[in-house]
């Protein structure tokens, strides 16, 4: 079966540095942007669009265009925190579609881990912060204890079963040597892990690095000229999930809406995936995540994630072959990028030997920006292999 | 109806109070704050309560509001006990977050104060405390039982 697809990932490069305190966010760009051009067969010329976050350099597509040389046709600076990038494959998917460009390159990069001691970047208040910043939510970690505590309290999740998450991660790390972290934990180890906001643990927690990548978004014409095999990109949907006016509900999360719809649009269902990159910024985001785009009912995740589930090769659902966020990388405190890159490996079937998911085919993509705890974002892609 | 609680409130004492910004859709209820009172701002179209406030009504559009005195009374609909922190708070753990629902319907962000961290559950009765002067409010464990006056 060959499926229709109007636009392909051509391109991708994930920064093979974990901290990078000798180059400019904006150097970073370059390299990954040249790094995923290399890969697809292209180069800056043939690029006529030009997607990254509104968190970058300067004035975003316009300092950022001009440094790398680029004339675009078509630009966007979607910015949903760690999801934006696979709004930007999403938004390129529909301008190369409608022939508004052929060649969309994306690039994110920042350098969290050298900045982590520095002052936080500038950012304009919401006009919910003075609601929000009065109770020591002082991290991300707290925000997300907060749904950790509520799911566990409607359906008896256990610690225990979000560390099987964990466990996954870093059993797939080991054979990443780019990974931050690259040693296989244990159940145990998670739960011995010191305590910092209950009920999440250290090792529930994803790390921090520089880094960056990008990935090049093609028409199937362009495509068919090019080396690498395509990646096709068969549904994607965005969707927010806000307080609703004090009507906090903590157990669901944006992929509720972004899953369905891009299951639609792909015409296929959870059962047909083959590999899930799953954003992972904690054990929690996760959990949610599984049960929101409907691999199994909501509540049942704890026990989903049980008995290797998540384990590649041949678990239920392999996901973040790569480590993931909680053991490879999470540039910029953004994970979406890796997600998307790792996914086109395993469709690539160049993923590491020991994690290649056989005659992988369908992948998903899901990504959560913001915080779960008061507002995120969710964007969800559904890619293809070539001959999928 | 809600007394202040004097100079000092144990367990909200270390916590940093940041100014607010300068907003006339909120400030009445800054102002209620600092005089001890916790006011909702309620549609007077569709009577949504809205939360947090801002001058109309997200769920009907309307910009016809008014301020009506909240309960002051919730329950904890989830918590955490922060016990490493960061920045200005680091030397206040272990501390609550948590989100309260109050009687009035939403749930909002704040901490439970007056008891041992590790006593605060989900489902716990609280009620709402504040400082003289301060520019903040926070939970406590409900003592008194029964509607106030």
């Amino acid at each position: 079966m060959s499926r229709p697809a109007a636009a392909v990932i051509a391109g991708v490069y994930e920064h093979p540095r974990r901290e990078i305190p000798d180059r400019t966010v904006a150097q970073i760009h370059a390299e990954v942007a040249l790094g995923a051009l290399a890969d697809a067969g292209l180069s800056l010329a043939d690029v006529d669009a030009y997607f990254c976050d509104s968190a970058d350099p300067g004035l975003n597509s316009l300092s950022m265009s001009e440094y790398l040389g680029i004339t675009y046709r078509y630009t966007d600076n979607t910015d949903t925190g760690g999801s934006s990038y696979l709004s930007h494959v999403n938004h390129a998917m529909r301008a190369v579609a409608a022939g508004r460009c052929r060649v969309a390159l994306v690039t994110m990069a920042g350098r969290a881990r050298s900045e982590r001691r520095g002052p936080p970047a500038g950012r304009r208040n919401g006009p919910e912060a003075d609601f929000e910043n009065r109770w020591g939510i002082a991290a991300t970690l707290h925000n997300y204890a907060l749904v950790a505590m509520r799911h566990m309290h409607e359906f008896g999740t256990t610690s225990a079963q979000l560390a099987e998450i964990k466990v996954a991660a870093s059993q797939h790390a080991q054979h990443n040597p780019h990974a931050l972290l690259r040693t296989p934990v244990t159940v145990q180890d998670v739960l011995d892990s010191p305590m910092l906001s209950d009920p999440l643990h250290r090792l529930d927690c994803c790390v921090i690095t520089d880094g960056g990548g990008a990935v090049v978004v093609v028409s199937p014409d362009v495509a068919r000229s090019l080396a690498q095999p395509a990646v096709k990109v068969l549904g994607a949907a965005e969707a927010p999930k806000h307080a609703g006016n004090g009507a906090v509900d903590l157990t669901c999360t944006g992929a509720a809406w972004s899953g369905p719809a891009a299951f639609d649009e792909a015409r296929v269902r959870p059962a047909d995936i083959d590999y899930a990159s799953i954003y992972d910024s904690f054990t929690i985001s996760v959990l949610l995540a599984l049960e929101d785009l409907g691999f199994c009912a909501k509540g049942k995740g704890g026990q989903f994630v049980s008995d290797g589930a998540l384990l590649a090769p041949h678990g239920r659902l392999p996901f973040n072959t790569d480590g993931g966020g909680l053991c490879n990388n999470h540039p910029s405190n953004r994970g979406g990028m890796p997600k998307i890159i790792e996914a086109v490996r395993q469709l690539r079937g160049q993923a590491h030997p020991a994690v290649q998911v056989p005659d992988c085919a369908l992948a998903l993509v899901q990504g959560t920006g913001g915080r779960l705890g008061t507002r995120s974002g969710s964007a969800t892609l559904i890619l293809g292999a070539a001959d999928a | 109806m809600t007394e202040l609680s004097g100079d000092t409130l144990p367990g909200a004492d270390a916590f940093p109070v940041p100014d607010v910004a300068d907003d006339p859709a909120t400030r009445p209820f800054w102002e209620g704050i600092k005089a001890g009172r916790l006011l909702l701002e309620r549609c007077l179209r569709c009577q949504a309560v809205i939360w947090y406030p801002r001058g109309f009504c997200p769920r009907c559009g309307s910009a016809a509001t008014e301020w009506t005195e909240a309960s002051g009374r919730g329950t904890v609909y989830t918590y955490t006990v922060a016990r490493r922190s960061f920045g200005e708070w680091a030397a206040a753990v272990p501390y609550v977050i948590a989100y309260v629902e109050l009687a009035e319907g939403p749930r909002v962000l704040s901490n439970v104060v007056g008891v041992a961290p590790d006593e605060v559950s989900t489902g716990m009765e609280v009620e709402v405390v504040m400082k003289a002067g301060g520019g903040a409010y926070w939970f406590r464990p409900a003592v008194s039982g029964g509607a106030r006056p």
